[in-house]
């Protein structure tokens, strides 16, 4: 297990090390939740990198990932523990058939412990920690679950503890580092958010943005990264239904690497136009005519630029 | 919209921050009043947060101003509606002390720095509205600044008006609440995956089962059951409030006022000109508080409409986070649309596509031969599920009737009968 991170830097240091590139904003934040042992809550669009910096931290500082995927309707069964009912039924069966005149007692004690305990995500996490192993705890999209289970997460958010009515209280020692993401579906409640850290991750500037290409997909040839992340930029700025994240972005890179584009053309972005839009309205509406006006805006401004850099060297 | 990017990183770098001269003595009481004006501009602060945002600057050291920047931020701000208060109380208040002052003189119009005000962002209203409150208990009698303040916050291209609702009477607040009580017991509730305890049938329940069984001794197996959990869907309400529909506005406002407040999971917006979400400002306790509210955050009444707009607007910005568990979208507009229907088609089809039912209530339908012609309305009924009337409040009970329907997936424009069935029933209940 490495060593948490002790200033901010380090912090953005430590999660370049895991190929996440952080602005200080959210570097800030993930230091403050690593030292404050409190939860991390990130909120963004779709594809900005929130589920990833969960699984950053887990390597990087080499814990256990534990994840939960949050869906309407999860609950206690699925997110924490379940009792093994047909163990627990077998044994007070086998205590029956033994003889073993019913010490009432006893078999309760029997079957409401833990070899009869099925641990779902969060006890495990809870667990880990106790046996000093604190874990990365990933609650993914928890827009998605329902209210009833956010009220449910608010003990174990607070005081890293989760109560079982028959064994009694499980706490764990270290906290798990915590992380929760929300895509912004539903409201997540005030009180969730007062116990956490908040950042809203947002779309990442070009140098950046250029940056985690390079750094994401090397085969791809500069000139080819450097038109595609200009194009994405003022692709953001159009008012879409859906802008492309920097997922989309990287996948993009990916296919236009893949069939072997050298720059961005017209046609190369009509055929895989689909690899950064997902919505047939944007896409039919910036597939041609569009697209090429802003290509040729790229290429123009490209040219005014370069005798500027020219002289400049 | 208040989705701004939190692209303060940037302009950081020209604040003149002081927080290098703040030592560990001072700091923390700079922290508590920062906290306390960030609340009384309206962010929810409590003592715990406070505690916790020095104890993070402590953590994370302020020799940098942006990472003093990012710790409080990360502890203050919980919501991106949020930011931008943040950003204005942040520069404001860790600026030099003085600064604050001067602020303060420059926002008197008369003052002798009021040309620098040009330079200035517009200051947040709420923001400006404390600071202004904490100078007038030091300076009293400072009535034109004041004035001059309020008048400053209103922006000037389109013409907005302000509108005077009467107060709810007691009978008639009785009468929706009654109305939303009865609406409520009819409305069509979906299964969860959930399970709650059941008397008898459904599924085996076996945590009940042993838990029975081990409390009592082995003989005590008895079948317990289990089953499905039924909600409510999640409602959303777009409430036209143009000049066409000024007759219903305040039947309708005492409408959403119920609604919102009887039920969870109720979005209410108002459109005119521009989409206002006043779903916040309805969840008050007093309906008069909770309907002045409403009247001081929308400054588009009874103006012209652009449906078309609006609803390109709520699919862009808030389509995706009060959609997202099966909600029913109530309408209410007369389709009278400024713009003659300009983007409607795509907008309303795209709405239809991401929620379970599209109602539009359209009080026009009180005329017996009314047919959907206009631009607007011709486009509307294409794309809806149901077509209801809503001219007064007994139509609005009809509503129960559409909203407890199964189903109803083609588009249907009611029949006379359907508001007499329900007078019938609800006459039925007083006398059963």
């Amino acid at each position: 297990m490495a060593l948490l991170p002790k200033s901010v830097s380090e912090t953005r240091d430590l999660l370049a090390d895991g190929r996440y590139l952080a602005g200080e904003a959210l570097a800030t934040s993930v230091f403050l939740a690593l030292k404050l042992q409190r939860p991390l809550f990130l909120e963004g669009e779709a594809g900005v990198g929130k589920t990833e910096i969960g699984k950053v931290l887990a390597e990087v500082l080499q814990r256990p990932l534990v994840r939960l995927q949050c869906y309407e309707g999860l609950d206690l069964a699925s997110a924490a523990y379940e009792w093994n009912y047909s163990r627990q039924l077998l044994h007070i069966r086998s205590a029956e058939a033994a003889g073993e005149n019913a010490d009432l007692a006893s078999i309760e004690r029997d079957i409401y412990s833990e070899p009869y305990l099925l641990k779902r995500p969060l006890l495990q996490a809870l667990e880990l920690s106790s046996e000093g192993e604190a874990p990365v705890l990933l609650v993914d999209e928890l827009d998605r679950s329902d209210e009833p289970f956010e009220a449910f997460l608010l003990e174990l958010l607070a005081d890293y503890q989760l109560t079982i009515p028959e064994l009694g209280t499980i706490r764990a020692s270290e906290a798990p580092i915590t992380i929760l993401t929300s895509n912004r579906t539903r409201e997540v409640h005030d009180a969730v958010r007062r116990r956490c850290f908040y950042h809203w991750i947002d779309f990442p500037g070009a140098a950046r943005e250029k940056a985690i290409l390079a750094l994401k997909v090397p085969e791809a040839p500069g000139e080819l990264t450097r038109q595609l992340v200009a194009f994405v930029q003022s692709l953001r700025q159009l008012d879409l239904y859906k802008n492309p994240g920097i997922a989309e972005t990287i996948n993009w890179a990916q296919a236009l690497t893949s069939l072997d584009c050298i720059a961005l053309d017209p046609e190369a972005v009509d055929t895989t136009l689909g690899t950064l839009l997902k919505y047939q309205d944007d896409i039919s509406r910036i597939r041609g005519s569009e697209a090429a006006l802003l290509l040729e805006k790229l290429k123009s401004e490209t040219r005014e630029a370069a005798p500027a850099s020219d002289a400049a060297i | 919209m208040t989705d701004q990017p939190f692209d303060a990183e940037e302009r950081l770098s020209d604040a003149n921050l002081i927080a290098s001269r703040v030592d560990g003595g001072h700091i923390r009481d700079n922290i508590l009043f920062f906290a306390r004006l960030l609340r009384a501009a309206g962010l929810p602060i409590g003592p715990q947060k406070t505690v916790l945002a020095t104890q993070a600057v402590m953590a994370a050291g302020i020799e940098s101003p942006n990472v003093l920047y990012w710790t409080l931020h990360s502890c203050f701000v919980t919501q991106p509606s949020q930011h931008d208060i943040f950003d204005q109380a942040f520069h404001l208040f860790w600026r030099d002390p003085g600064y604050l002052e001067k602020m303060l003189s420059v926002l008197v119009p008369d003052a002798p720095g009021s040309a620098e005000r040009q330079n200035e962002r517009e200051l947040s209203r709420r923001l400006r509205e404390h600071l202004i409150g904490t100078r007038r208990t030091q300076d009293l009698g400072d009535e034109g600044l004041i004035q001059a303040d309020a008048r400053e916050t209103w922006s000037g291209k389109e013409v907005l008006r302000e509108k005077d609702f009467e107060q709810m009477a007691a009978d008639e607040l009785k009468l929706a609440r009654d109305m939303i009580q009865r609406m409520t017991l009819i409305l069509e509730e979906i299964r969860t995956r959930r399970y709650a305890p059941a008397p008898r049938g459904g599924r085996l329940d076996p945590r009940r089962i042993l838990r029975d069984m081990s409390s009592k001794g082995p003989e005590f197996l008895m079948p317990r059951f289990k089953e499905r959990t039924t909600k409510f869907p999640t409602l959303v309400i777009l409430c036209d409030i143009s000049g066409s529909m000024d007759g219903y506005a305040r039947m309708l406002l005492h409408f959403l006022y119920a609604i919102t407040n009887e039920r969870d999971r109720v979005h209410t917006f108002l459109f005119g000109t521009r989409l206002t979400n006043v779903t916040r400002a309805l969840k008050n306790k007093d309906p008069d508080v909770a309907i002045a509210k409403v009247c001081n955050d929308v400054v588009d009444w009874s103006g012209g409409t652009r449906i078309g707009q609006a609803l390109v607007d709520f699919n862009r910005h808030w389509a995706r986070r009060v959609l997202g568990q099966n909600a029913t979208i109530l309408l209410f507009t007369d389709g009278l649309d400024r713009e003659r229907g300009d983007g409607l088609d795509q907008a309303a089809r795209r709405l239809r596509a991401s929620c379970r039912r599209f109602i539009w209530l359209n009080p026009l339908m009180r005329f017996d031969r009314y047919s959907p012609v206009v631009a607007g309305a011709r486009i509307l009924a294409r794309h809806v599920n149901e077509i209801r009337a809503c001219h007064n409040l007994a139509s609005l009970q009809d509503l129960a009737e559409v909203l407890s329907a199964n189903g109803g997936s083609s588009a249907s424009v009611p029949v006379e009968g359907g508001m007499v069935g329900t007078f019938e029933r609800s006459n039925h209940g007083i006398r059963g």
